[in-house]
């Protein structure tokens, strides 16, 4: 590290250099100020580099912490809790943050189409056939499709939470209207704080821990097939995500940590963001699923694929079901490698649900290891909304934020049971998963976020309500 | 940053809808924020598709009726306004209802409000009568490919043998009051608001 920094050091006089050359046709007035310029530049640049190591580098490659991630949270809690304070005094009445996202807009009945639309001919006059017709039937419908136009269940789920109470940035600023001159200096110091200090800080850690993975692994990866080089690998791994983890100020809570996925199983979790791989890298060495990518993830997944086997598909294979898992079987089957980490949901939620696991990586076999990543939206807002924001935009806004809290929960393992097909053992880890971390568990698919609905829902409803007119002889 | 929803919300604005609808503050608000998500476009306006993206009123057998009866005849797009009185057919009937003296001399949530709803779902073509054949298309929509044309149809002439009392074939709205004056419209047709 040390070398690295020397490195650094040296450049910029190599510049200088060539900078006087260059100019010295120039005035004598526009050299001295870049002499100065650069004289003053270029240590506070060594200066920053260096406390950029060892205050938060170095400690965060070896797993070890020197409390001051710790202050500055302590610092933003007492600073929320104060606005909070007084965006209450001053809303005088308290329905804004009596609206919390969990309570709905409306109240809804839960009851079948069968009893509804019996209550709604009750008082009718019983005509000879069982089952008929009546001009009211259709106020069932009307009833639910207005519900799901004011409130539903899914749309809701693809846009980001809403909060309790403002966490003083811009952007979840929903409801929220001018309160006081002090709380918008706060507001505008944050902004300071977090575009002017922490932006530049956590690009630079992010950009070093890539590099570094990049570099690591590729070094490794020259070494032979010795015991060795797994560890180093992991080491390596380990090192990185470290490192862009602290880019991006999370404070990460494991729990139950004797249920860590283990080698040849598969890791299954609940899905937010991009960041979520970096979340739970950190704590374990997993092998990654993925599409081949082109640009600076395919540099990524080409260096990873050095050190250690990873599975990455290109676009054509993932289609090809059979072939996908028969690759991801294989990959469990020899025990030595290490566990898979999938998101079965296929899509980023907002981490208020769970929504379908599609039952591919419950047809793999092997030992499932479930995950629950709850993240708290205080603090940042981690969902990445992919049909508003770009990947660049989306880790900027990461990093804009005040930090990334969540907490995961590793679960015990679990394996399909006898008499138990694909769908049913995934909607039983799904279960879990959503119990866990207190997730509503929903049965909707999250490929409804871009695509249309399947018609077989809406035939099943017509299905169910045709019964009713008929009567129990049905027609087809 | 990008707009924020409540700022185009003015105070002006919910006062007027408070009045014309009857909903409370918070209620417009929560609905305005509703409006704002489900309009993709952000021109201030829903179309039918931002409706149809809802997954669960997609699998409603009669999605698109309840869609149309969104918009004013003719037109494609519907504002803020139009969605909150349309809306607003859906409050709980409440005995201390404050918008008496309005322009149309009664609440849009009233009974008789509320049932002319439910008849427009089935007068396609808004003349005021449902015919045997509008009847036999709601009809459809609601049972789908499980039950054939002729029972459909025999299902079809019994409710307007029952409920024509002028001998003209088709439904008029006081003769579709006279058939549902036993339900509890009040109840089935409210949605419970919380706040």
């Amino acid at each position: 590290m040390t070398a690295r920094i020397s490195l650094f050091a040296f450049c910029p006089v190599e510049l200088l250099a060539f900078h006087e050359t260059s100019v010295c046709s120039g005035s004598g007035l526009v050299r001295v100020v870049m002499e100065g310029f650069w004289a003053v530049f270029f240590p506070v640049l060594r200066v920053w580099f260096t406390c950029l190591v060892v205050l938060i580098m170095l400690p965060a490659m070896f797993g070890i912490s020197l409390g001051i991630t710790e202050t500055y949270m302590k610092i933003l809690l007492k600073t929320l809790e104060w606005a909070t304070h007084r965006i209450q005094r001053a809303s005088r009445a308290e329905e804004i943050l009596k609206h919390s996202a969990s309570n709905g807009l409306i109240q809804r009945d839960n009851s079948s189409l069968e009893q509804e639309i019996e209550e709604l001919r009750r008082n009718r006059p019983k005509s000879a056939e069982r089952g008929d017709f009546t001009l009211s039937d259709v106020l069932y419908f009307t009833k639910k499709g207005i519900e799901s136009i004011v409130e539903d269940d899914v749309t809701q789920r693809f846009t980001s939470e809403e909060l309790q109470s403002w966490n003083l940035l811009t952007r979840t600023n929903n409801n929220f209207q001018y309160i006081s001159l002090r709380l918008t200096v706060l507001w505008g110091v944050g902004v300071v704080v977090r575009y002017c200090i922490l932006l530049p800080l956590r690009i630079t850690l992010t950009a070093i821990g890539l590099s570094w993975l990049v570099i690591g692994t590729t070094l490794v990866g020259f070494l032979p097939n010795f015991r060795v080089k797994g560890w180093l690998s992991e080491l390596v791994h380990l090192m990185c995500y470290r490192i862009c983890a602290r880019g991006l100020s999370a404070t990460i809570h494991y729990h139950n940590k004797q249920n860590r996925p283990k080698r040849g199983g598969i890791c299954v979790a609940n899905h937010t963001s991009p960041i979520d791989v970096v979340i739970l890298a950190n704590d374990g060495c997993y092998a990654m699923v993925g599409q081949v990518h082109g640009g600076l993830m395919g540099v990524l997944q080409r260096a990873m694929e050095r050190s250690c086997p990873h599975i990455w598909f290109e676009r054509a294979e993932m289609r090809d079901r059979h072939l996908v898992t028969q690759r991801l079987r294989d990959h469990v089957n020899n025990k030595t490698k290490l566990p898979i980490l999938i998101f079965p949901e296929g899509t980023c939620i907002n981490n208020t649900s769970v929504m379908m696991f599609k039952k591919g990586s419950f047809e793999i076999g092997g030992t499932i290891y479930p995950v629950a990543i709850k993240y708290d939206p205080q603090f940042g807002d981690a969902f990445w909304n992919s049909s508003k924001y770009s990947m660049v935009s989306y880790l900027l806004r990461m990093m804009t934020s005040w930090a990334i809290v969540c907490n995961v929960w590793y679960l015990p393992p679990m394996t399909q049971e006898e008499g138990e097909d694909a769908v049913q053992f995934a909607n039983r880890v799904k279960s879990t998963i959503a119990q866990q971390g207190g997730l509503v568990d929903l049965a909707w698919d999250g490929g409804l976020k871009r695509a249309k609905v399947k018609d077989s829902f809406k035939e099943q409803q017509q299905k169910k309500y045709s019964h009713m007119v008929v009567g129990d002889d049905s027609s087809d | 940053m990008g707009s924020r929803a409540s700022s185009l919300l003015r105070e002006e604005d919910i006062d007027e809808i408070k009045k014309e609808t009857g909903f409370s503050h918070s209620q417009i608000t929560r609905l305005y924020s509703r409006f704002h998500s489900l309009d993709k476009g952000e021109n201030g306006a829903l179309s039918r598709e931002d409706f149809q993206r809802i997954p669960e009123l997609a699998i409603n057998p009669l999605g698109d009726r309840i869609i149309n009866a969104f918009f004013p005849e003719g037109e494609d797009q519907v504002n803020f306004r139009g969605f909150m009185r349309t809306l607003a057919h859906f409050r709980p009937v409440e005995d201390n209802e404050k918008n008496k003296d309005m322009i149309s001399g009664e609440p849009l949530n009233s009974r008789t409000n509320k049932l002319h709803f439910a008849f427009q779902l089935y007068d396609l073509d808004r003349d005021d009568k449902i015919s045997r054949d509008e009847l036999l298309q709601v009809l459809r929509m609601m049972v789908g490919v499980n039950i054939s044309d002729e029972q459909l149809g025999s299902i079809a002439d019994r409710t307007i043998q029952e409920a024509d009392t002028n001998g003209d074939m088709c439904i008029s709205f006081s003769e579709f009051t006279k058939v549902l004056e036993k339900v509890d419209v009040e109840q089935k047709m409210s949605i419970r608001f919380l706040h």
